[in-house]
């Protein structure tokens, strides 16, 4: 249970700075009068959207990071634990994924910029590839099962297929999103609305990827 | 109610939803059923709550019958104790308080405290209401299949809770196990709603230590659930595996009836940690939105503003943080590291001081209130005590030595009905009281009202409190009865006759409640906006109930905190928190 401690003491610090910002030790009874002396720690800011999606991830790791506890308590439990050879389709897929969180942040300086056709362009990329990594994970799968690594012979084995699984659907779910953004690349949408979906997008697919690499790195410690 | 929200809003925060993109209810489905106002499913996820909670109600009342009188009156064999206890465990705890505090209350009472229009994401609000109602019907559901609903115990506890010897081992834990992730999914919509509401929604002026307590509770709980639930949702689906697909995440080798089944290596104690890391913070996120509720209860049926407000946000707080710390307590007797054991037992008593704080807290607000004894207040008080009995039975069992002969009797069984059973229930009973003049603009009937208080109290320390002996006796939790055990007196079948009378005469008087929720609707006397003369925003709407976007056409804007309460020198005993400061300069005496 290291790994979800860790994750639960990361967030309580991110936490914990938040809520000294936010005059927890004045005394409220004393301080009658209007909403402006108070400006700094009224709401407002930052669009829901993204704190929304913030606290989301904050969902998100924690998810992962319970499977990865689990991961490497189950190693240790028995004697039963058989690493698996990993496909070498990873190594490609890997690739395919940086470019597509490279696409997206390219896709965030054309929306900036204006630029609406490298804006679509760099937003097709993304999606396309990310599309490809999901493809590329499915044959690697294929690759796992003809050389006889089933999912229920050996633990190590289940997890795999349930960590690549459960990453797919992750990454599956924010090409939902990205299919409403290039929708919207198609209307006229006003630039501040373009920029938030392009932003969310962006930072949902630089997430899924470090939750990828996690997850590598996870497979190849054992 | 449409120009109130056609009027562009100010632009902050929540309000930044461009004019087309706020939600209208244009015809009666949009506007009852598939409503995306935070309100309508307030009132939906709290019918779902309670009809649940009902049928939970029912299957106790099974077990007592089955428990009080175990020669007379057989109407559940063993495997059917084994199916109603579970089902009436994961329905109560799940289902009923956490659907209730957090989709119920939090829905209502977010948005209308902190000066919101509604939810940020009104619509994924609604989509997390009819996750949870299929989540709830799937779990129903098991009731009607073949093997009927799983015996596996609320906890689940593998591996028996997937081999062939447990009941509802075919379809009701699958069903069971598929309702959960369902739950959580559901959950996570509405709490990300929780979450970015109280952060990004508050009206000018609401500043996060203006804020009422209820919100500070619901808030905190939200953010633990967030994070705490995805252990369940691992431990679901990894158990979904073992028992679908025949991986061997929790499962060791074992032979079943001389027949050696495929699984080898499992770790049962995995899933242990797995559900205990949710189901500890479990027990605050069911705790938390009751104390802020009860100390939103207490101060403004006492007139007196809330003794060391910033003592009770800091202890919601830290109580959140050390929740998570503290889960392996519940896993003493099976078998741990005495170092590790020691450690869970240190941070379980820890966690008793900002509890203990908040208890001084809400005494000292009492100490020279005007108390009127009001039935919320009188839930409130009762939840007090409750709280406190319950909390000390719990010192007994964090430390392990004594756990460990306490553990699995009905010691334990007395000691989280107290806790989290009765507690809560109590507060949400005054919540109900309290609200719902301003939900339906008609007082509940007083007279029904403490009758059912009386009632409940009484007969909930009738019911509980004598388990606490039971289980001193040895008299052992989830057994179907006691057969041959030469160890425990024969006497102990008497208490548990009474027991169960008592349990009965508690049940019935919940009929008085249903009954009284349905005739105050036309018959009771009208609230008016603000019958108990409190502070806080949701009693200062222009409309009672607040109609769409809950304020008309201004947002209000805060001037206080939400504890002003017999101000000295003030013309009213209470001063609104959207109340501008008077010529006149009032302050209260700070506590
Ligand atoms: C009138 C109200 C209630 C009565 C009469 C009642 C009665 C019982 C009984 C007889 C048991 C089984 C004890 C055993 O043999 O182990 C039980 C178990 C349980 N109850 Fe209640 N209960 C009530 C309300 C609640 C509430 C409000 C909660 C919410 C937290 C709750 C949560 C549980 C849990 C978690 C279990 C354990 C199930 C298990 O062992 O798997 N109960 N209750
Ligand atoms: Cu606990």
């Amino acid at each position: 249970m290291t790994i979800i401690l860790l994750l639960v003491a990361t967030l309580a610090t991110i936490a914990l700075w938040w809520l000294s910002h936010q005059r927890l030790m004045e005394k409220p009874w004393l301080e009658t009068g209007p909403a402006e002396a108070f400006r700094g720690v009224t709401a407002g800011g930052m669009p829901a959207e993204k704190i929304a999606l913030g606290v989301f991830l904050a969902v998100v790791s924690s998810l992962f990071a319970l499977f990865a506890s689990a991961y490497s308590m189950r190693m240790h439990m028995a004697s039963d634990w058989r690493s698996l050879p990993l496909p070498w389709l990873l190594w490609p897929n890997t690739i395919v994924l940086f470019l597509s969180s490279l696409a997206m942040g390219w896709a965030q300086i054309a929306v900036r910029r204006g630029d609406a056709a490298s804006l679509r362009k760099a937003l097709l990329a993304g999606g396309a590839s990310a599309f490809l990594f999901l493809v590329g994970q499915l044959m690697a799968w294929q690759q796992l099962a003809e050389g006889g690594f089933y999912l229920a012979a050996n633990p190590a084995n289940a997890f795999f297929y349930l960590l690549t699984a459960l990453h797919g659907l992750h990454l599956l779910g924010g090409l939902v999103a990205w299919g409403r953004t290039i929708v919207r690349t198609g209307r006229s949408t006003a630039a501040r609305w373009m920029t938030l979906s392009v932003d969310l997008c962006a930072l949902y697919w630089h997430f899924m990827l470090l939750v990828w690499l996690a997850i590598l790195a996870l497979l190849l410690h054992g | 109610m449409g120009e109130a929200t056609a009027k562009p809003l100010d632009g902050r925060g929540h309000a930044e939803v461009p004019e087309d993109d706020l939600y209208h209810a244009t015809s009666w489905w949009t506007k009852y059923v598939f409503s995306q106002d935070a309100k309508v499913i307030a009132l939906q996820y709290s019918a779902t709550a309670l009809a649940a909670g009902f049928v939970a109600l029912v299957l106790s009342w099974l077990m007592r019958l089955q428990l009080g009188f175990p020669d007379s009156l057989s109407i559940i064999d063993q495997n059917q104790y084994y199916q109603v206890i579970t089902m009436h465990g994961m329905i109560m705890v799940v289902y009923l308080l956490t659907a209730l505090l957090l989709g119920g209350f939090g829905n209502y009472l977010i948005p209308l405290m902190v000066g919101a229009r509604d939810m940020a994401f009104p619509y994924l609000n609604m989509l997390s209401y009819w996750t949870y109602l299929l989540a709830v019907l799937v779990l129903m559901s098991s009731f009607f299949v073949p093997g009927g609903p799983t015996g596996a115990g609320w906890t689940l506890y593998p591996p028996q809770a997937i081999l062939s010897g447990t009941p509802g081992r075919d379809a009701g834990i699958v069903l069971m196990l598929v309702s959960l992730i369902i739950f959580i999914i559901g959950f996570t919509m509405g709490g990300l709603n929780y979450v970015v509401t109280v952060l990004q929604g508050r009206a000018r002026g609401m500043t996060m230590m203006r804020l009422p307590l209820t919100v500070w509770g619901i808030f905190t709980a939200s953010v633990m659930a967030l994070l705490a639930f995805p252990a369940l949702f691992v431990g679901a689906v990894m158990l979904l595996f073992d028992r679908l697909l025949g991986t061997s995440f929790f499962m060791p080798a074992i032979v079943e009836m001389g027949q050696p089944l495929g699984y080898s290596g499992g770790s049962p104690i995995l899933f242990q940690h797995m559900f205990w890391f949710f189901g500890h913070p479990e027990v605050y996120i069911v705790a938390l939105p009751a104390f802020g509720i009860v100390s939103d209860l207490i101060s403004t049926h006492a007139r007196r503003n809330i003794f060391g407000y910033r003592m009770m946000v800091w202890a919601i707080v830290i109580i959140g943080f050390l929740s998570f710390a503290v889960w392996a307590h519940h896993m003493y007797v099976s078998g741990m590291h005495p170092y590790f054991g020691f450690f869970f037992a240190t941070t379980t008593l820890i966690i008793a001081v900002p509890t203990a704080l908040k208890v001084y807290n809400w005494v000292l607000t009492l100490w020279r209130g005007d108390i009127h004894l009001t039935v919320p207040m009188l839930f409130a008080l009762g939840f007090i005590v409750t709280f406190v009995n319950g909390g000390l039975t719990g010192l007994f069992l964090g430390n392990a030595v004594l756990d460990v002969p306490l553990s699995d009797t009905m010691f334990v069984v007395a000691h989280f009905h107290m806790v989290m059973g009765v507690a809560p229930i109590l507060v949400i009973f005054g919540a109900i009281y309290h609200w719902y003049p301003k939900a339906t603009g008609r007082m509940m009937h007083e007279a029904m009202g403490k009758f059912h208080f009386w009632v409940t109290f009484i007969g909930s320390y009738a019911i509980f409190f004598p388990l606490h002996y039971l289980g001193l006796m040895g008299v052992p939790r989830r057994y179907h009865a006691m057969g041959e055990m030469s160890d425990i007196p024969l006497s102990t079948g008497e208490l548990n006759a009474l027991v169960s009378v008592a349990a009965f005469i508690v049940g019935f008087a919940q009929l008085v409640f249903v009954f009284n929720l349905i005739w105050s609707l036309r018959h009771g006397a009208a609230a008016g906006g603000n019958p108990w003369r409190a502070t806080t925003l949701e009693w200062q709407t222009p409309e009672t109930p607040p109609g769409h976007g809950n304020w008309g056409r201004e947002l209000p804007v805060v001037y206080r905190w939400a504890y002003d309460y017999s101000v000295p020198g003030a013309m009213q005993d209470f001063l609104p928190q959207n109340q501008p400061p008077s010529a006149q300069a009032t302050r209260s005496a700070a506590p």
